[in-house]
């Protein structure tokens, strides 16, 4: 298998699986965003890598112009970049919330809390 | 000048979408609660007219901006998603005039208008996601109406919530996440996001790996937005503390439709050569579907809240529509999507009316409801009529779809799937029995200390869907008479 030539795949995998890691390793809710902001960032790379052709230019329609890179993957990952920024957002507000309400952003002490409250009734 | 109705597929979605900023510019609660009224009722119009066009001309292409597919967005309906739609605008159109006085005590009155909002952008996000033709489209309104949804479980009264909504936040983040990884690969190997085009380049390509590897990662992506089991870990949580109309809009509509966008990608992009024939996908589908069908409805059985059992409860009836999908013959597909209706209606019935038992006594705790059939006896009733449509006793929507899952489990040679189908339904009896028992058999207890009825703005609501349960169990020809020409168009592949 071609290694060095497929490096833009190896260097996606592994940021997918660091993100996944993290958000299903890590306790506190502010990390676990944090990794999946990384995991959503893997698939831009693995959207915008195979559009560049090494000496491709932008499709224009030019006698000159004989190889074009795929300018659409930038189009779509544009979107999945606002879509990520929303959820990061909207994933940070729920944790301030979070805080709020139960003082704390460990995952752990969040549900034994709440476990102790139930034990209460 | 090109006539209005031409552009109903492209209103069916704009219609929602644009009601959002509007009531946010308002920010009166009583307009946007009008207002989401109105366009919950005009997507029915608009669905219902587009469904009974497909019905008489076939498919309807519409091209977003009049650019010519597969460069630009095509909007697609066909008997399957026409049929999707109607559900989905149905729902919508009966949860948001149930919504005022359930959403009046559950949220501070500056917030109501924001819930409008927060409705209308999750009915768009669905009714786009239904109803679009393009791959990563799809993805786009799959996070429209995820975002919205993750708001609205947040403001439920409980801080529990908020827990509930962060979790299924991440999961359903990875889930969209895997989604379009998978759609990533697809147009790696065929150059087009459209799902028509898809269909037709996927049969010639020859290397399959990345193929195989992008069916995976949907699977995976899809199923956890359907709540597939073991995927559904989100789901109890997510229904027990959102605020009731969102439950029963939630239960109703959201997983259904994610429902039809994996049938729709297995059955036209994928094709049921690929998916059953060469890989073992129906075996996996119908194991998992046991499992689901068996290990939550018993989970169910054992839930100390109604709002929760009856979230178990939908993990279970999602494993009969997959369990029917899985079967890939007519009768079992028939069952499927007419279970996406008859189910979407039964627990929205059942979600509407523990809003109004959460309303009155303050929570769905089993203990509280203990002599109800005496203080709010039309919500005892209409809880039980939709328990038996759960449950699929005949003359009930859920004996329908159940029916033919016995049909396409005895067509597909599985004798002993046919006897599991009817078990399982015991199972259900027994959760819908805890109810019947503690509301009909006990007395009062002293903590019912405000006994009274529902009122009649979530009542009406609630029983027009108990109504329906009933209804589409002895007329069945828009339930089953839809969902077979979708079985139709589903087996039948890409056209």
């Amino acid at each position: 298998m071609n290694f060095a030539g497929h490096y833009t795949y190896w260097v996606t995998i592994f940021l997918m699986i660091a993100g996944l890691y993290i958000v299903i390793a890590r306790g506190n809710l502010v990390k676990k965003l944090i990794g999946l902001g990384i995991f959503q960032t893997s698939v831009y790379l693995l959207y915008i890598a195979p559009g560049k052709l090494i000496g491709g230019t932008a499709p224009i329609l030019a006698e000159s112009f004989k190889t074009y890179s795929n300018p659409l993957p930038h189009v779509l990952i544009l979107t999945a970049i606002v879509v990520g920024v929303a959820t990061l957002a909207l994933g940070l507000a729920i944790v301030v919330r979070i805080r709020e309400a139960y003082g704390s952003i460990e995952e752990d002490e969040i549900l034994e809390k709440d476990r102790s409250e139930q034990g209460d009734r | 000048m090109i006539s209005s109705g031409e552009h109903l597929p492209a209103l069916q979605v704009v219609l929602p979408l644009l009601a959002a900023p509007l009531m946010v510019l308002v920010r009166r609660g009583t307009f946007a609660w009008l207002l989401a009224t109105a366009v919950s009722w005009g997507t029915l119009l608009i669905a219902v007219a587009l469904a009974a066009r497909v019905r008489e001309a076939g498919p309807i292409a519409y091209a977003i901006g009049n650019w010519p597919p597969p460069w630009g967005i095509e909007y697609r309906v066909d008997a399957v998603n026409a049929y999707v739609l109607v559900l989905v605008s149905l729902v919508a159109s009966v949860v948001a005039p149930y919504a005022r006085a359930s959403i009046a005590a559950e949220l501070p009155r500056d917030q109501r208008y924001l819930f409008f909002t927060m409705f209308s952008l999750c009915l768009a996000g669905l009714l786009g996601m239904t109803i679009t033709g393009d791959a990563f489209n799809l993805f786009v309104f799959l996070e429209i109406s995820s975002l919205s949804t993750y708001v609205l479980i947040a403001l439920g009264r409980d801080r529990r919530a908020l827990l509930a909504a962060y979790q299924y936040l991440v999961l359903g983040t990875i889930g969209a996440t895997f989604y379009i990884i998978g759609v990533g690969l697809l147009y790696l190997m065929t150059g087009t996001l459209n799902i028509a085009d898809l269909a037709a380049r996927l049969r010639e390509v020859h290397e399959l790996r990345p193929v195989l590897a992008a069916l995976a990662f949907i699977t995976v992506g899809i199923g956890l937005k359907l709540a597939m089991f073991p995927l559904h870990f989100w789901l109890p949580n997510a229904y027990a503390y959102a605020p009731s109309a969102i439950t029963a809009f939630l239960a109703a509509t959201a997983t259904k439709v994610s429902i039809y966008v994996l049938l729709r990608l297995y059955f036209t992009v994928f094709a049921v050569r690929l998916v059953f024939e060469q890989l073992p996908m129906a075996q996996v589908l119908i194991a998992l579907s046991v499992l689901a069908i068996v290990a939550t409805s018993l989970v169910a059985v054992f839930q100390r809240d109604l709002k929760r059992m009856f979230a178990y409860s939908s993990v279970a009836q999602i494993g009969y529509i997959t369990l029917g999908a899985a079967l890939v013959n007519e009768p079992g597909l028939t069952g499927a999507v007419a279970h996406l209706f008859n189910h979407g209606l039964t627990k929205g019935a059942l979600f509407l009316l523990l809003g109004g038992i959460s309303l009155r006594l303050g929570g769905t705790g089993i203990d509280r409801v203990a002599g109800l059939a005496r203080t709010m006896p039309l919500t005892s009733l209409g809880i039980v009529l939709a328990g038996l449509s759960l449950i699929g006793i005949p003359a009930t929507a859920g004996f329908i779809s159940k029916w033919y899952f016995v049909l396409g489990a005895i067509e597909h040679g599985y004798a002993w799937l046919a006897v599991l189908i009817v078990a399982t339904s015991l199972i259900a009896l027994a959760y819908v029995w805890r109810f019947v028992e503690m509301a009909y058999l006990r007395e009062p207890g002293p903590g019912a200390a405000n006994p009274r009825e529902a009122p009649a703005s979530m009542l009406i609501p609630a029983w027009i869907m108990v109504a329906g349960c009933i209804y589409f169990g002895l007329d069945t020809s828009f339930p089953v008479g839809g969902a077979r020409l979708a079985a139709e168009v589903l087996l039948g592949g890409a056209r």
